[in-house]
Parts: C-alpha cells; structure tokens; sequence
C-alpha cells in the first residue's frame, strides 16, 4: 500500500491530537516528587449519646455563616425528620428509638473521596488539605453534585436569580486560622469533638470499650463510603437514627473510575479503527466504480 | 420557489447581503395549521424563558432538593442526544462502509443531529443555575477532569463543530460557494471519524453521569454497565428516529424528492429496520444478562418490578419483533410503528433513569412532577427546531439534489482517480 504525503500527514496529525487529549484527560498520575507527607483530614466526631437536642450548634452556625439564625427554643422542629436547607446548614433531628429518643446533628459528612468533588467539572467543589469540602462561585449551578452525594447534602437554591449551593463548609474561614467549627465551639455537653480524624477514630474506640453496652461497637463514617469526616458514635443501630446503612465502603468516585479510564483508550483505538475499515472499504470501491464519495 | 445561488453568483460583501435578506423571507404559505398552533407555544415559553432567567429555575420548574434533574435534563438532553444518534451510526455507514444506498438520507439526519445538539443540549443552558458559568469547563484554569460531566460537555462542543462541518458542504452550495465546497467536503471524512468516537462516549457519558447515583436508583435499573445500555441503546434510538424523521419530512417536502429517491426510501426503510432489530436485539440480551447477574430476581415482584418488565418486553422486545415482522414482510406500516414504540422505550428508559426510577422510594406526594411551565419550554424548543430545520430544508440542498456545479466536480474527481487508481491496484496485486 503506498500512502501519499497527503493522507500520511492525514492520520500523523489525527493520532497526535488524539493522543494529547488522551494526555489531558487521563486522571493524572502523582510524581514522587510532588507527594506531600500525609497530613491527616480534621474531623468531628459526633456522640449522639450526649446530644441533648438544644440546637445550640444550629444557631451557633447560622451567625457564623450569616444565614437566618432559627428560634433555637422552639421544639415543634422536632415533630418530623429534618434535613439541611438552603438557608440551615446544620440541623439537629429528634428520633424515637428502641432506647427512647435520641438528638442527631446532621450536615455534610465531608467524605475523605467526595463524590460532589468527582462530578464537579469545574472544581467548585474541593476537597481541602485541612478536611473540608467546600463550594465557590465559579459553580456553573448543573446540580450534579446533588445526586452524586450519598447523604444528600448539596442544597440548591432554586428561587433566585444568582443561586448558589449551600452546605457546611466545616467553618474552613475558621480553620484557616486555626480556630474550631463554631457548631463545636458552641456544644454545651461535648457532644462534638473536633480534631484530626485518626485520633477522633482512637478516642471512639476508647469510649466504645470503656463503657461496654452503652455503644453499638461501630463508628458510622470510619469506613463508610471510603471513610468521612464527621463520625458518629450512636446506643442504638444507625437505621434508627436516620443513616443509610446500604451505602457500602467503596468511595463514590470509584464508581465513575473504570468509564473514565477508558476514554482516552476509546479516543486513541476507535479512529484507529475507523480510519482503517474506511481504507479497507475505499480500495474495494475504487476497484469496482472509483467512487469517490462526496 | 427561488433556486440556489449559482456559482460563484456571489462576489461581494453586499452580494451576499442581498441574497440572505431574499432567502429569511418566507417561502411557503404562512398560515398553516402547524403555524398556527405552534407559534403562540413557542412564543408563551420564550415568555416563561425569559421568566426563568430573571427569577430562579424554581418560579417555573418543580424541581426540589430531592430531585435535583427534571425533565430538562431526563428528556431534552438525555432523550434529545439518544435521537441525535441517527447522525453518527448513518454517516459510519455512509463515510466508513460507503453503503451508498442510505447516501439520500445523510444530510437530513446531520442537519437534525445538528440542530438536536444545539436545541436539546442547549436546554442544558436553561437548567444551569448559573448560566454565565457555561463557558468554564472550556476556558478557565480550574477543569474538573475527573468529571464524567467534564468529558460531555467537551464532548458536546466538538461534536457540535464535527456535525457542523459534516454539514457545511450543504451550505457552501446553498451560497454558491465553490472552492469553499470543495475544502470543507474534504474535511467530511476527519469530522465523522472524529464524531464516531466522540458519540461513543458522550452517549455512553450520559449513562455514567448515574453511575454515583448508586443508592438513589432502583436496583433493577442501576449497574456497572449502565454506559454500556446509553451506548447500545443510542443505535436503535438513532435510527427508530431517522426512521420516524423521514417519514414525516418525505410527506412534507415531498416536492423536493425526485421520484428515483422516493422508491429507494422504501428500501432505505427495510434496511434500517432491520439494524434496528439487531441493536434492540442485542440491547434485549444485554439487558437479560446484567438482570441474571444482577441476581435481583424477587424484585420483579414488586411494582417497580412491573415497570420494568415493562419496558423491557413492551418497549424493547416487542418492537425488537415488530422490526423483525415488518423486515420479513416488507411491511413499512408495521416497521414505523416498531420505530415508534422504540423511542417511547427510550424516553421512559432515560426517565426511568432521571426522575422514575430515581428514588424510587419517596412517596409519590414528594415526587417531582413536571410543571406545565416545564413542558411548555420544552415544546417551545422541540418546535423551534422543526422551523429551523424547514427553513433550512427549504434553502439548502438537504434532501433534494446537489446543484449541477456540485454533482460535476464529484464526477470528474471519480474519473480522476479511476485513472490513477489502476497502476496502484496493480502493484498491490504484485
């Protein structure tokens, strides 16, 4: 087969563009160079055995993010499972359990491999060296954080004209300069413990073996979709106190990871492939009636 | 009707001034039925449009913290892009196989696949929050690389510029243009390869785009091979619509088609019917496979359960056979009404996969039900492109013939390479 400058420099150009967007589309590899030495995530542990349900941590929350800060003493709250909001990035819900009620604080779980970091194609969602996952505003609003998220924490804001997406950011203004989460700052009975999630994990198993039967033996978020940064300590089974047990221990990005690998494997072969069944089929059709298609 | 311009009938800036305003006046009557009734909807959802962009997307759509895509994004751009995938499969068989026999259609299914891309996965603009936003993924210095929705917006551009050149040619005859012709038909063959393989994966992307959606889908519906389903399902979504598409624009234009071409659509018809029955066929059996695997058989038992076997037997099976049917008996009735069923397939499946079978378990009093405000825009939008399409189709050369000058320069090209073709056929023989 003889090929002509032409039709060489055809498929030459063809395949180095493939091969670059391959380049810039493959999930990068880490240079040993560039490896920082393992800096552990900050966490919250959460105790739900010493909650009380005085939504201090609420309030304390809605002034540091300047959001309408609740009415704290008003307990109708309580009548249903609550979830965060738009303008509450954390809220305390009551649940009536085999071991009577029990107060849970929830808000973003900030996951060690966020799956809203993943399907972020932006990066407006980052998963920060200090441990939080935090929003900005070069968000283009395509909401696909929202489904991406096991807890489905992300809030949108669908009645405005600038809309934003709102949820705990673990108070990272705050932790830049070394100070706590103000939720727990503000827990009069010690319910949040802040600090880096390995020691947070030892001091629940401390607590869980201290005090045999006052703990289910399980940290909900130690391993749960490839480990959070909140974790929780609880008397009765997570089920009943509003967490999904069905979530697994494989982190959410995973699951897009085997897809995205074989783009730049399908962005190189397929044209490869084309361009070759198309020679083949021209050199037949030359034969027969010289065709040359428009 | 006023033909093409002729070649090289347009020299200058002011020529061609003249020559646009002469063609945006319009060409058929204007108060027809389709007219009348489509233009106070198209006119109403620019209304709400305009309303959407000023207030926030909850004062027209019910969208909700639950349910975060609504049928924007489940129809205009899931469904939207699965029908576009007519372009891509024809032209393979076109541009790769060189099957001159399905030649006629090429133009209209890029021309729609085009104007989908546009129009569908343009409505992913009204559903972005912040829309100003848009162009970030393509400049900036923060891209979102590990992003499955990184790759389809990307992917959607280029291909948007693929169809655009494959279709160009078009518009280069249109405006007389010869020597613009002739670069843009030889870049026909670099823009389908390039496009096959950015169908392939943004088809099979809006599949992944679920794949961290794991515990909010049905089980029935979610697995690893979800991509795989997007892909395979885009073929038979493709051609049902070429199929339904050139039915209806066969009635219509039909002062366009010469004679030789409306009999060979009969053929055309059959053969596509019969690809359609194979890619529902394999679907079918992917389908059946990742169920055995699934080993989620007791949930066939249940209501969601009931749903599924629907679309699987109602909408995949039973027009996998209808194909079959019409193919054997050379029935074109039985043939578009398997087309039919097939898209609807299509259309529950994405929804299945959006807002059905997407938590499943919230009661349906929380469920997020399409506002009529929803629907309208996306009729608006549907009808938009129609009357682009027409115009188009009733300026350019998209279904009737190439202008002679065109038809002219293929030949003696053909002649051309005839002679230069043999000693080299002859020295590969060697």
């Amino acid at each position: 087969m003889d090929i002509d400058r032409r039709s060489f420099l055809k498929v030459l150009g063809g395949g180095m563009a493939g091969a670059a967007l391959g380049n810039t589309l493959l999930p990068r590899r880490l240079k040993a160079a560039e490896i920082v030495p393992p800096k552990q995530f900050s966490g919250v542990l959460v105790d739900t055995t010493r909650c009380v349900g005085c939504r201090s941590c609420e309030a304390a929350c809605a002034e540091a993010h300047h959001l309408t800060v609740p009415d704290i003493n008003d307990q109708s709250v309580f009548e249903k499972e609550r979830k965060t909001t738009v303008s509450q990035w954390t809220v305390v819900s009551r649940y009536n359990t085999e071991k009577g009620e029990v107060f849970v604080k929830k808000q973003c779980m900030h996951c060690n491999q966020p799956g809203c970091v993943s399907a972020c194609l932006v990066k407006a969602m980052e998963k920060r060296k200090e441990g939080p996952v935090t929003w900005e505003t070069n968000c283009m609003g395509c909401r696909y954080c929202m489904p991406s998220c096991p807890f489905e924490i992300p809030k949108f804001e669908y009645h405005s004209a600038n809309p934003k997406i709102q949820k705990c950011n673990l108070c990272w203004e705050r932790l830049k300069k070394g100070e706590k989460p103000a939720c727990v700052e503000a827990c009069p009975e010690e319910a949040l413990l802040f600090g880096p999630r390995k020691e947070l994990i030892e001091e629940a198993n401390r607590r869980i073996y201290q005090k045999p039967g006052k703990y289910l033996t399980h940290i909900y978020g130690e391993h749960e979709v490839g480990g959070t940064g909140y974790l929780y300590l609880s008397k009765v089974p997570f089920e009943q106190i509003g967490f999904r047990t069905d979530l697994g221990t494989t982190p959410y990005p995973e699951f897009t990871k085997g897809f995205l690998y074989s783009v730049p494997l399908v962005l190189l072969l397929w044209p490869a492939f084309l361009i070759g069944v198309n020679t083949l089929t021209k050199r037949e059709d030359e034969r027969k009636r010289g065709g040359e298609i428009r | 009707m006023k033909e093409l311009a002729k070649a090289g009938e347009i020299k200058n800036v002011k020529d061609f001034m003249v020559f646009i305003r002469r063609e945006l006046k319009p060409k058929g009557k204007i108060f027809t039925i389709f007219n009348v009734i489509s233009l106070p909807i198209i006119l109403l959802g620019f209304a709400l449009i305009v309303i959407r962009l000023v207030k926030g997307l909850g004062s027209v759509t019910n969208l909700s913290q639950e349910f975060p895509w609504g049928i924007w994004i489940g129809f205009d751009v899931m469904v939207g892009v699965a029908f576009a995938g007519g372009a891509y499969i024809l032209t393979f068989v076109v541009y790769i196989l060189r099957s001159e026999k399905y030649h006629p259609l090429v133009r209209a299914t890029v021309l729609n696949g085009f104007l989908a891309y546009v129009f569908y996965a343009g409505a992913i603009f009204l559903d972005l929050g912040r829309w100003w936003n848009i162009i970030n993924p393509i400049f900036g210095n923060k891209f979102g690389v590990n992003s499955v929705l990184f790759l389809v917006s990307w992917h959607f551009l280029l291909y948007m510029i693929s169809l655009f050149i494959e279709f160009s040619p078009a518009v280069a005859e249109w405006l007389g243009f010869r020597r613009v012709r002739k670069i843009l038909a030889s870049l026909t063959v670099g823009a389908v390869v390039f496009g096959i393989a950015l169908s392939t994966l943004h088809q099979s992307g809006l599949g992944a785009l679920f794949l961290m959606a794991k515990d909010k889908i049905h089980p029935l519906w979610y697995t690893e091979f979800i991509p795989v389903l997007f892909f395979v399902s885009s073929v038979f979504a493709g051609l049902s619509m070429v199929i339904f598409e050139g039915t209806i624009s066969h009635r219509v234009f039909a002062d366009q088609i010469d004679h030789d071409h409306q009999e060979s659509f009969d053929r055309i018809l059959i053969g596509l019917g019969k690809a359609c029955a194979g890619a529902l066929f394999v679907y079918f059996f992917m389908k059946i496979l990742i169920l055995i695997h699934g080993k989620q058989w007791s949930l066939l038992a249940t209501p969601m359960g009931t749903w599924y076997l629907i679309e699987l037997i109602g909408l995949v099976l039973l027009p996998c056979s209808l194909f079959l049917h019409g193919v054997r008996y050379h029935n074109l009735a039985v043939i578009r009404m398997a087309a039919i069923l097939s898209m609807l397939g299509i259309i529950i499946n994405r929804l299945n996969y959006s807002v059905i079978a997407y938590k499943w378990y919230v009661p349906l009093s929380q469920r997020y039900i399409p506002s009529w405000m929803e629907i309208t825009i996306t009729l608006a939008i549907i009808l938009t492109e129609v009357w682009v399409f027409r115009w188009i189709a009733n300026r350019m050369p998209v279904l009737r013939e190439s202008p002679e000058w065109a038809m002219e320069e293929k030949t003696v090209k053909k002649s051309v390479t005839i002679r230069k073709e043999v000693p080299k056929w002859k020295v590969s023989a060697i």
